[in-house]
């Protein structure tokens, strides 16, 4: 039930007759050595972290622990209860979520890194606007998961899925892959569907720097991870409308790959470059200084 | 775990806002708990790189403390570790070190006391991910990860001590992941670690220190 790069995960759910989700199931339970129902459970305490970590700042704003971020997710759901987005009521909701749980996590509160914690906003928020505006069952959002983690494993055997390393292209980048996948699949797109719009989101998001001001996972990365959930909801819109890539999901994993270790490394994680400093960002963090 | 699960990439649940930084922390602090008995008096954490340079921001300090208290990944009472480590009259301190560079970015030297005057030092290094590796204690190199169930023994770097702790391992039905010994140098105090799949029966610590030339045994469950 292994599989090791996107062309053999496609065999295998041909060969099975099954979506991507159900392979990575399988392959939890074989390679883990676990059972169908213990990894449900686990998945079912996923899911309810990513739900809590989505909403309660929606209510509850906190500051966080660097003082550069907090409170943007209610703005964003006051904006949208009076009615004024622009994004579309899916969008919204998304970008709004994605932007919480990063205010969650950088006010040290409980999340799931997904695949990182600087990027743990962008699959949640996808999934759980979807499930809203679809009203999809817990089970299938589940399914989502499985299918995201597909991607995500691919990605951390392949590539990489740390800025430190490979830009905020290999952290946002490579979260929006997995969500717009999982995206595709609740919308039952076919697997080939799934694996090229996790090849468009990289595509698009090719070569962006990680830049964090004053070296925290605040500052651009909470819009980055809104910027993250638009890029899948894009690629999902063109997977499954039929309109297929050029480029196939392994290749464009490599590219990233390749592109990631191009990048100097004032532009991964170093807050030596972009963001992190121009004279504003220098401005509020006063980290040189000290 | 030797595969990437699909709970590596969703995963850890972890409190944040860094898998590296806070996550990576905790799991430092919690494996090096483990290795000194109970109750914990004092404890010094020495950060060298990156996490010397954005600990405060990062919250590697709470990381640090809740995990050297037992605390898990996913344990909200780490926001509140300060507090709770003056409750339980835990004594701790943290000291940035940004002049060694020759260290991995995100490195800690955690020296602990507990209450029986026993001192020991750990160093940590935090690889990404919440994902973590010991490599030193009391200043002799090791290397282990703490995902594997793990038989630490301090002893004397004597013939058949290994051939006693493999005897021991076998007669329980422990089944070997990965072995490897660390000495300070031929005849000197060496640091065997034995990393097992699946736990690891309580019962093997007293066996193991059967050995007259075996000093001291450290269980870690994974």
């Amino acid at each position: 039930m292994e599989f090791k790069n996107a062309k053999e995960l496609l065999t295998l759910c041909r060969q099975e007759g099954c979506p991507i989700s159900e392979i990575m199931r399988r392959r939890e339970c074989v390679l883990g050595e676990t059972t169908v129902d213990a990894i449900t459970r686990r998945m079912a305490r996923v899911l309810e972290i990513m739900r809590q970590s989505a909403t309660i700042p929606l209510t509850n704003p906190v500051r966080s622990m660097g003082g550069l971020i907090g409170g943007e997710a209610k703005h964003l759901a006051a904006h949208a209860a009076q009615k004024k987005e622009i994004c579309g009521p899916m969008l919204q909701k998304a970008i709004t979520y994605a932007m919480a749980v990063l205010e969650v996590n950088a006010s040290m509160g409980l999340i799931v890194a997904a695949p990182t914690a600087g990027s743990s906003g962008v699959v949640p928020g996808l999934l759980l606007a979807l499930q809203e505006n679809y009203h999809i069952p817990d089970s299938r959002i589940m399914d989502g998961l499985f299918n995201a983690g597909a991607i995500g494993y691919l990605a951390m055997r392949n590539a990489t899925v740390a800025g430190a390393v490979g830009g905020c292209q290999a952290e946002v980048g490579i979260a929006a892959a997995m969500a717009a996948s999982a995206a595709v699949e609740l919308m039952g797109g076919e697997p080939e569907q799934c694996l090229s719009a996790a090849s468009t989101v990289l595509m698009n998001m090719l070569g962006l720097v990680c830049d964090p001001v004053g070296g925290l996972v605040e500052y651009p990365c909470q819009n980055r991870n809104a910027a993250g959930v638009a890029n899948a909801l894009v690629a999902a819109e063109i997977a499954l409308s039929g309109v297929g890539q050029l480029i196939p999901f392994d290749e464009m994993l490599s590219a990233m790959y390749r592109v990631g270790r191009y990048l100097p490394a004032e532009l991964r994680e170093t807050a030596l470059g972009g963001c992190a400093t121009t004279p504003s960002a220098c401005e509020r963090c006063g980290c040189c200084g000290r | 775990m030797s595969f990437i699960s699909v709970f590596d990439v969703l995963g850890p649940n972890m409190i944040g806002p860094s898998s590296s930084h806070t996550a990576g922390a905790v799991v430092i602090a919690n494996v090096a708990h483990k290795l000194l008995a109970p109750p914990l008096k004092k404890v010094d954490f020495i950060l060298y790189g990156s996490f010397a340079k954005t600990y405060r921001g990062h919250g590697t300090d709470r990381a640090l403390l809740g995990g050297i208290m037992g605390f898990s990944t996913d344990d909200l009472r780490i926001r509140d570790s300060f507090r709770i480590a003056g409750q339980r009259g835990l004594a701790f301190s943290f000291t940035p070190n940004q002049t060694e560079q020759e260290v991995h970015p995100n490195t800690v030297d955690i020296r602990m006391e507990n209450e029986a005057g026993q001192v020991m030092t750990v160093r940590g290094e935090s690889l990404g991910g919440g994902k973590m590796r010991i490599v030193r204690i009391n200043g002799v190199h090791v290397d282990f990860t703490g995902e594997y169930a793990a038989v630490i023994a301090v002893h004397q770097d004597k013939p058949g001590v290994v051939a006693h702790i493999t005897k021991v391992l076998s007669d329980h039905n422990v089944n070997i992941a990965f072995m490897r010994l660390f000495r300070e140098g031929k005849g000197d105090t060496a640091y065997s670690i034995i990393e097992s799949d699946g736990t690891l029966p309580q019962g093997i610590a007293g066996q193991l220190r059967d050995n007259p030339h075996i000093r001291d045994v450290m269980i870690v469950q994974s």
